[in-house]
């Protein structure tokens, strides 16, 4: 393993990060609240209301059922428009944020179905608005849960960041495909995958201290 | 609207009306509808404990939550010191809300937040100024004797004192009156006593109205003042504590008097008429079965018996199986009828029980 470059690899671990990192930050921005959103409008919730949760479930799940590849080139032209470019590593957190939010709202929906619904009556009936209940009594309580969820929708965006690599995205991923498979660099390949197992690891493990550390 | 009185904190029940209920009807949409509330209509007057007792879907959780309107009546109406919620704005009715404290037999504390943020998170939603947060919560956790826990997390406490948690969390606003539905339900008897006495208290030291939803005739008997009896979703009977336990009306009333479990049905295998006899405190003291045997020469047979203390007054009763006898049946019944004992008969299938007759 002499010959490694390991500039290359330290590169690509960069770019992974930065790629997941900012992605997952931001589909976090808009895949919270519209997890809130589809929670609070199903059937029997907060706010109830039956065209909303139809439309944006719909949506999600068309969204949640396109398989990330085609996903990437689908949205080309939509990420041309935003980065100016549809190569490399700023290109990549288009279609992996728009590929995240679905699968970050249906987790957060999720979450917060755990709250049981005792505690949004004793919120009503301690006459907290709508608002307030989703704020003071739903999301607190769910903190937990969310944090889990967090760690789990990390590793999946990992898992596309790599496939970006086919579309001339960065990242590790990319590497491992140009080097280790097309180039029969084996030792390349092996190292990437151990450094994305780490990876993996080390966000389920902080995750799930962060879930632990909240839960009382 | 103007007309708003002012309760004297000393006096404990007076006769000015906190709820008026009137033809209350709650349908459940669905195929088939369910009627869990049938046109019940009655008034709960400040200061007193006011209890609603049923069986397990009688509709008595309906009920309490038509009281801070967490249901809408489909029809009737529920009026809260002279209004109508219905007509209630979502706003009005929030404010409304903050004068119905409501306490949970599952606790419903947030358990990822304190003690102290939990009875904050009330005083917040009420939009008390936050320079008063500290001193509310020291003195609802002072009246409910959980000082020491202020900066626990529920995980960390027991069921009774979540339920103290979550009292101080309901009277922080202030509140008129307290719904209780099935507070002590989950709880043991030691500590439902110990959760009793602690609403009584909130009762009697700040006169708070409390209205508690139960399905345990103990419950009721310990601290009510009067009760009101909910079956299949139709009131069927309202009235003293006192009075219900010495002579119930009606069916529902009469099943959960009698002194064994629900599942025991005292009555006589070889085909005896059975009573059931009820004696207040001051006659407890004579030995009347044994004067009976005594002085009449007729044994009847004790099937079961009980004492227990109803709104403060001491209660026995006894299921008693009568000689097969025709004309000892008779004396028997005169003889208790002389001695002022309430009483009826058991029905021969043991549910609940009918008028005596010779």
């Amino acid at each position: 393993m002499a010959g490694l470059n390991w500039t290359l690899i330290w590169e690509g671990f960069l770019q992974t990060m930065e790629m997941v990192i900012i992605s997952t930050v931001i589909a976090y921005v808009i895949g919270l609240p519209l997890g809130i959103v589809l929670s609070i409008t199903k059937k029997g919730g907060l706010a109830e209301n039956r065209i909303v949760n139809t439309i944006l479930g719909g949506i999600v799940n068309i969204c949640r059922s396109i398989p990330f590849l085609i996903f990437l080139v689908v949205l080309i032209p939509l990420t041309r428009l935003i980065v100016g470019t549809s190569i490399g590593t700023e290109a990549t957190i288009v279609p992996l944020t728009f590929g995240a939010v679905p699968i970050i709202a249906r987790m957060v929906e999720a979450s917060l179905e755990e709250v049981g619904s005792g505690i949004v009556e004793a919120a009503r009936a301690l006459g907290a608005s709508k608002a307030q209940v989703v704020f003071l009594f739903i999301l607190p309580e769910a903190v937990p849960s969310l944090l889990q969820g967090s760690a789990i929708n990390c590793v999946t965006i990992l898992g596309y960041s790599a496939m970006a690599g086919f579309i001339g995205g960065g990242g590790l991923g990319a590497i491992a495909y140009q080097y280790g498979f097309i180039r029969y660099q084996t030792d390349i390949l092996l190292v990437t995958v151990v450094i994305l197992i780490i990876i993996v690891w080390a966000v389920q493990e902080l995750g799930l201290f962060a879930a632990r550390r909240s839960r009382h | 609207m103007g007309e708003e009185k002012k309760t004297p904190q000393s006096k404990k029940v007076n006769t000015d009306t906190l709820y008026e209920l009137s033809h209350v009807t709650k349908v459940y949409g669905g195929e088939p509808p369910v009627k869990a509330l049938d046109d019940v209509s009655l008034s709960i007057r400040r200061g007193e404990i006011y209890g609603i007792i049923g069986m397990s879907g009688a509709g008595k959780s309906t009920l309490v939550r038509t009281l801070n309107r967490l249901e809408d009546v489909t029809d009737g109406q529920v009026v809260f010191e002279g209004r109508n919620l219905k007509d209630l704005s979502e706003k009005e009715l929030r404010k409304a809300r903050q004068n119905v404290g409501m306490i949970f037999q599952g606790f419903n504390l947030l358990s990822q937040k304190t003690v102290d943020k939990n009875i904050r998170v009330a005083l917040k939603i009420a939009g008390i100024p936050k320079n008063e947060h500290e001193e509310i919560i020291e003195r609802m956790l002072s009246i409910v004797g959980l000082s020491d826990k202020r900066h626990a997390y529920p995980s960390q406490l027991s069921g009774g004192q979540k339920q103290r948690v979550a009292i101080a969390r309901a009277l922080a606003t202030n509140p008129k009156v307290l719904l209780s539905d099935e507070a002590t339900s989950a709880l043991d008897p030691q500590i439902t006593a110990e959760i009793l006495e602690l609403l009584k208290k909130i009762n009697r030291e700040l006169g708070v109205t409390i209205i508690l939803i139960t399905h345990e005739m103990a419950v009721v008997e310990a601290i009510c003042d009067r009760v009101a009896v909910i079956d299949g979703g139709k009131l069927v009977e309202e009235n003293t504590v006192q009075e219900l336990f010495m002579s119930p009306q009606s069916e529902a009333a009469k099943r959960m008097v009698l002194p064994e479990k629900p599942d025991f049905l005292p009555f006589d295998s070889q085909g005896r008429r059975c009573l059931r006899l009820v004696f207040d405190g001051t006659e407890a003291g004579e030995p009347l079965i044994a004067a009976l045997a005594a002085r009449e020469g007729i044994e009847v047979s004790i099937l079961a018996a009980n004492t227990k203390s109803v709104g403060g007054v001491g209660f026995g009763q006894m299921i008693v199986a009568l000689p097969p006898d025709r004309e000892q049946e008779k004396a028997a019944i005169s003889y208790f009828k002389t001695a002022g004992i309430f009483g009826e008969e058991m029905k021969k299938d043991g549910k609940g029980a009918i008028a005596w007759q010779d």
